[in-house]
């Protein structure tokens, strides 16, 4: 009986052995979160080096898509929950909360995740979700801008950002010098740093779909930020992962909302132009 | 570490006999006792280390809990019904603190 069973065993090894290899290509499945669904897979817009945007869910486990399709699984809805909770808590010299101006953030916060960042006239330079509350937190609740990566701005970031959920991503490169700093996230994109002299793109547009590292390359997409990550057991901020590669590529890391990754957030945000908005995504 | 939240999903009705699907969540850090802070002193292990369900006060499913088991655990599990009652949650800490929940079922 043992030994039959240890056969079926190398048998079933063997099986799956065969599967890894076929699926090093994205699943051809659609996303669907508590049954609404999500474009995952969306025709390129011009200039794009792709001629389709692939959300970087389709290279992931069946496992770890299971656990974003379902809303209750889905570990990152517990700090959503948790922003929803900030959204409604008075803070600063102002006494104000979040909903004293905006009210009920299912209303005036949907589509915001789809379309930041944005052109910041005050500051002249772009502005994302991050930085909007900081901006918001500083100038109307006379509260201080959260430190990169309090375990509140990534809550409230997702809170905010969930309410677009399934709305696809669309930039308005048109306004004040967003076209500029596109072109400059472009060059960074393209840049390559570091001992091992990697750019953004010699993983996620050269090597998109192959594993390297015991990992499946996707196209770097951000449509799902902050992202649940199983690795770390928390949500994970755009400007954290930008600098979390880039220390990969052994190099320096610039400052979370400098210049450099600013441009970078817009441009990688255009470069995922057409794909809903996933957050609380969950990935590996 | 914020207080930990506990979530569940139980379906609001079910026909007698049937077989439901029951979820649990709760936020939990479940600090192993492995990782070292900044100044390389050992974390001390924090994790939930038991957790069960129970309906009517009949025992449904438990389970202990390791310190390999990631962070905010989730549970999945089947229960067959056959009357109306309450399920109720329970999860152990290991610094004594027991979280729960409860949710009622209306069989038919």
């Amino acid at each position: 009986m043992k030994k039959i069973s240890l056969a079926i065993a190398i048998a079933a090894t063997a099986v799956s052995g065969l599967a890894f290899h076929a699926s090093a290509e994205p699943v051809d499945e659609q996303l669907f979160i508590d049954g609404q669904e999500m474009i995952s897979r969306a025709p390129a817009p011009e200039g794009h080096p792709f001629d389709e945007v692939l959300s970087g869910w389709l290279f992931r486990e069946a496992e770890t898509r299971a656990a974003e399709a379902d809303s209750f699984a889905n570990p990152g809805m517990l700090d959503v929950e948790r922003g929803e909770e900030i959204w409604a808590t008075v803070e600063g010299s102002a006494g104000k909360s979040c909903a004293s101006c905006h009210n009920d953030a299912a209303e005036t916060m949907k589509g915001v995740g789809a379309r930041f960042p944005k052109w910041d006239a005050d500051a002249k330079r772009p502005i994302d979700i991050e930085l909007q509350i900081d901006k918001c937190r500083v100038d109307n609740m006379g509260a201080e801008a959260y430190k990169f990566d309090a375990d509140e701005q990534k809550a409230l970031t997702a809170y905010i950002k969930h309410q677009s959920l399934g709305m696809p991503v669309k930039l308005d490169l048109s306004e004040g010098e967003m076209q500029s700093w596109w072109d400059k996230g472009k060059d960074v994109y393209y840049t390559r740093t570091g001992q091992l002299n990697l750019s953004c793109a010699s993983c996620h547009e050269a090597s998109m779909g192959k594993y390297i590292r015991a990992d499946h390359l996707s196209q770097g997409q951000v449509n799902g930020f902050p992202t649940y990550r199983f690795n770390t057991g928390g949500l994970v901020s755009i400007q954290n992962r930008f600098r979390g590669c880039i220390r990969d590529t052994r190099a320096e890391m610039p400052k979370a909302f400098s210049d450099e990754l600013l441009a970078l957030e817009v441009y990688v945000t255009w470069r995922g132009t057409g794909l809903s908005v996933e957050t609380p995504a969950v990935r590996q | 570490m914020a207080t930990p939240k506990p979530r569940v999903k139980v379906p609001k009705t079910a026909s007698a006999g049937e077989v439901i699907v029951l979820k649990t969540l709760i936020s939990h850090d479940m600090e192993s006792g492995q990782r070292k802070d900044k100044e390389g002193k050992v974390i001390p292990r924090q994790i939930i280390n038991k957790f069960s369900c129970e309906f009517n006060g009949q025992p449904v499913f438990s389970c202990d809990l390791d310190p390999a088991i990631s962070a905010n655990p989730y549970f999945e599990f089947t229960a067959k019904v056959t009357e109306s009652g309450t399920f109720k949650f329970t999860w152990v800490d290991d610094n004594g603190s027991t979280y729960s929940d409860e949710q009622k079922i209306d069989v038919k």
